[in-house]
């Protein structure tokens, strides 16, 4: 059992959640995730190690609550545990001294690209977090990014806060301005990967994201995380999560998104008919 | 009159393939004593060679005919600790009966289905393996709890170390409990065995991904004096041809960890979804083939064809397995190579493109091998394909040790008879260091490797 020590709610539709895992906490590197496995009955889910405290021996993670797993972890409250986590799994993100990079996050990805943004400004680089949100309400995490980057721009879809745009208008804006980053880093939700890798291919700036493919063992045992990079077939667990966007057959990853998207919905209707009650 | 070999009673092929049940009965009281009278007690007893664990064979058949179940239950427990997984799984076949001196003339004595027997006799009161005392020897760590890993445990446990065993998934039993499915080796078995293991006094940790949770420097330096590398064969093997990531393709493995693992069977209970497909298509020939067809149908599949590019002569199951499948009303297409999968359009799969083979020559294998016939192309109906074509070896901790010495396609390079690799104090079996076998090989290679680290470690205290 892995004790939760802290939970706090972000937003209607997100929690952080600080937890005991001692030997994860020393060893894990920005861009790994762990698997966790919430209770007897439930799924294997990859989340980012958003960050940790290798003296408390604590990781923390940020939750989106989108279906029956994560729905169940945003139930959980301090003192309660999570029957299985494990981790750090995935290669870590490359970090080297490239001079200007620019880290792009839309959604729950600004959680995940905090400790990328963190990891790529102490390697000596001059780091630009642009964070976008549907609107002001579903932002999280302004200070830490503030406090992380060397320069934060935030986006909202509705205009509710900061620019009413959306992160590939801030990166254009720059390439424009010519200050062409040397290096874009960005994690989100497809759509947004794509067009950030579609924007800066033409640049030829190296362009790496986080590809958030469906898992089970997260150890390279199944396949099931299969994408397609540069014409070949890759285990995102063990081969990514990080690829070259600009390699990425989207498509693909889309498709193979949506595999259980009938059955992930009336597991979710079981769910909340008993309201998480009936089911442990 | 001579006694015939005794079968074992089985489920309905009809009735079984809606549930996931196990399939045969195991003898009743009055059978495994008739089949245990046939055995001659031979003095050589050359069925003792055949068994990777070195069961006393005589000895356990001995006691089942006396009526002493429980006697014969500790006999099997005094060299092999997990029992009813064997008497369930082990291709006795091609082991202990193969050499039993009955096999020369008629049917040899059902020895694996009389350890099956004695293995699971519940009456009596169950002596607690006995570990070596107070376990005051070295640490040892063993890596993946899967039966080489288990194996090495136990037995490390009873000449008195200290074992701690790393396992990288949420349950301990590896391919036991993600692969071979309910209706073959209930779980419950498994976790039984693997409880009789822990009460030896060695200690279980799981989620523990060895080379990213901890390495094995770090093992060595908070005092495991050596290290087993059991971590199996578990790299899935894909063909390489178009479409082979369309949704509706799996790997075995990811179909059967869903099934087994997650218990995805029972979804919605469980929160684990899998595809159950109409018409489903399995590739490949051996058992974990077999597997995956009786499951698919188990989930409910109206037709499930196996696609095998050698005929039913060269495929490497076990032949009660293919019995099996044949029963419940598997198909089988030999002499057939998958080309590509077929979209449907929306990125699912809806067929498959296949051509005829033919036997050639025979190859390194031994076996004859399959060349494709021309103008043979043709299109099998499928909304689901398991591709069963293999594993490799698992890379992960090979990866996070690179002075390992590798062999043929990434296998750690072990000594057969200490299990020894190549850095001193770490040592591998099972198929992690063979590729791809059978559960008794890696027990037997668990077996050897304990010796080899209990002469090691006296070697250096001397
Ligand atoms: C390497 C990696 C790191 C991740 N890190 C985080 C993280 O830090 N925080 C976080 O909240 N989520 C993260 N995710 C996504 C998270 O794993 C999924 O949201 C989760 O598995 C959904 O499970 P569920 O049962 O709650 O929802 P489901 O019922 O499985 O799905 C609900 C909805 O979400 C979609 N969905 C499911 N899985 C994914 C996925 N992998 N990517 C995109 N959409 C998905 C489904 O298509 C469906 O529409 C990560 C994924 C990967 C691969
Ligand atoms: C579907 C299927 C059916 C089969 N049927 C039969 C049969 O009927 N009869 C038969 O004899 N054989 C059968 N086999 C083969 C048999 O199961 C294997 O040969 C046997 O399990 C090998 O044992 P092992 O201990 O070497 O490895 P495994 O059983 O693969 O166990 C390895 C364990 O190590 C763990 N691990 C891996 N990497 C790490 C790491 N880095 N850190 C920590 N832990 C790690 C894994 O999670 C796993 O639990 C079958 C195989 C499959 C897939
Ligand atoms: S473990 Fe296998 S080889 Fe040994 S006696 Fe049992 S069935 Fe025979
Ligand atoms: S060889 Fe056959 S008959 Fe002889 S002791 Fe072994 S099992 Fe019995
Ligand atoms: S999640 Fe199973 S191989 Fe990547």
């Amino acid at each position: 059992m892995y004790r939760i020590v802290e939970q706090e709610r972000l937003t209607p539709e997100a929690v952080r959640l600080r937890i005991e895992a001692p030997r994860i906490a020393r060893r894990r590197q920005a861009g790994q995730f762990v698997v966790i496995r919430v209770d007897e009955k439930g799924e294997r889910i990859p989340l980012t190690i958003v960050g940790s405290d290798p003296e408390a021996g604590t990781i923390t993670l940020v939750v989106q609550e989108v279906g029956t797993s994560t729905r169940k972890l945003g139930r959980l409250r301090a003192g309660e545990a999570i029957l299985d986590l494990t981790g750090p799994l995935g290669r870590p993100t490359e970090v080297k001294k490239w001079g200007r990079v620019a880290c792009l996050a839309g959604g729950i990805g600004t959680a995940e690209v905090l400790p990328v943004v963190e990891a790529v400004r102490a390697a000596g680089n001059t780091t630009l977090a642009i964070v976008g949100a549907r609107t002001r309400e579903l932002l999280i995490l302004e200070d830490e990014m503030r406090a992380a980057a060397d320069g934060l721009y935030i986006t909202t879809d509705d205009g509710s806060y900061g620019r009413h745009g959306v992160v590939t208008d801030v990166l254009l804006d720059l390439i424009n301005d010519g200050a062409v980053p040397d290096r874009v880093y960005a994690i989100g939700p497809v759509p947004m990967m794509k067009a950030v890798a579609d924007l800066t291919r033409p640049y030829g700036i190296p362009t790496e994201i986080s590809l958030n493919a469906l898992m089970v063992d997260g150890t390279g045992m199944c396949g099931c995380c299969r994408v397609t990079v540069g014409g070949e077939t890759k285990f995102t667990c063990v081969d990514g999560p990080d690829f070259d966007a600009h390699q990425v057959d989207f498509d693909e990853l889309v498709q193979r998104q949506k595999i259980y998207l009938g059955q992930e919905k009336r597991s979710l209707e079981e769910y909340e008919k008993c309201a998480g009650g009936c089911r442990r | 009159m001579k006694t015939p070999r005794q079968k074992m009673a089985e489920q309905d092929p009809q009735e079984r393939i809606a549930n996931f049940d196990e399939v045969p009965y195991g003898y009743t009281p009055e059978q495994a004593q008739a089949e245990a009278a046939r055995c001659l007690q031979c003095q050589k007893a050359p069925c003792r060679a055949g068994c990777p664990v070195e069961i006393d064979i005589p000895a356990f058949i001995l006691a089942i005919r006396e009526g002493d179940f429980a006697a014969a239950r500790e006999k099997l427990l005094e060299t092999n600790s997990l029992p009813a997984v064997c008497g369930r799984v082990c291709p006795q076949e091609d082991q202990c009966e193969k050499v039993c001196v009955l096999a020369k003339k008629g049917d040899p004595v059902a020895i694996g289905t009389l350890e099956r027997f004695a293995a699971d006799w519940k009456d009596g009161e169950e002596a607690d393996p006995e570990a070596g005392s107070a376990p005051e020897k070295a640490k040892v760590a063993v890596i993946g709890a899967g039966p080489a890993g288990l194996t090495a445990a136990a037995d490390l446990a009873r000449m008195g170390y200290r074992v701690t065993i790393f396992e990288a998934l949420h349950r301990p039993g590896g391919v036991l409990v993600y692969g071979i499915p309910e209706f073959r080796l209930p779980k419950a078995i498994v976790f039984e065995e693997v409880e009789k293991v822990k009460k030896m006094g060695v200690e279980l940790e799981l989620n523990q991904v060895v080379g990213a949770t901890l390495s094995v420097e770090e093992l060595f330096d908070s005092g495991f004096e050596a290290v087993f590398v059991g971590t199996g064969a578990g790299l899935p093997r894909f063909m390489g041809i178009p479409g082979e990531n369309l949704n509706g393709v799996y790997s075995a493995n990811e179909y059967l960890t869903r099934v087994n693992l997650m218990k995805a069977f029972r979804f919605p209970e469980y929160d684990t979804p899998v595809i159950r497909g109409e018409k489903v298509c399995v590739i490949g020939g051996g058992n974990v083939a077999m597997d995956s067809a009786r499951t698919a149908l188990r989930l409910g599949a109206e037709e499930v064809t196996i696609v095998y590019r050698r005929s039913r002569a060269e495929a490497p199951a076990r032949v009660e397995e293919v019995h099996h499948a044949e029963q419940e009303g598997v198909i089988f297409k030999f002499l057939t190579l998958p080309l590509k999968y077929l979209d449907d359009g929306n990125g699912w799969i809806r067929g498959m493109e296949c051509q005829g083979m033919e036997l050639g020559e025979p190859d390194d294998s031994g076996r004859r091998r399959p060349v494709p016939v021309p103008g043979t192309e043709f299109t099998i109906d499928c909304d689901l394909a398991v591709v069963a074509i293999g594993n490799d070896p698992n890379p992960l901790l090979p990866r996070a040790l690179p002075e390992l010495e590798l062999g043929w396609k990434g296998t750690i390079v072990a000594d057969p008879e200490t299990g020894a690799a190549s850095v001193p104090g770490v040592f591998a079996g099972g198929d992690i260091a063979t590729g791809a076998a059978t559960v008794i090989e890696a027990m037997g290679a668990g077996k050897k490797a304990a010796r080899g680290i209990d002469r090691y470690l006296s070697a250096r205290k001397s």
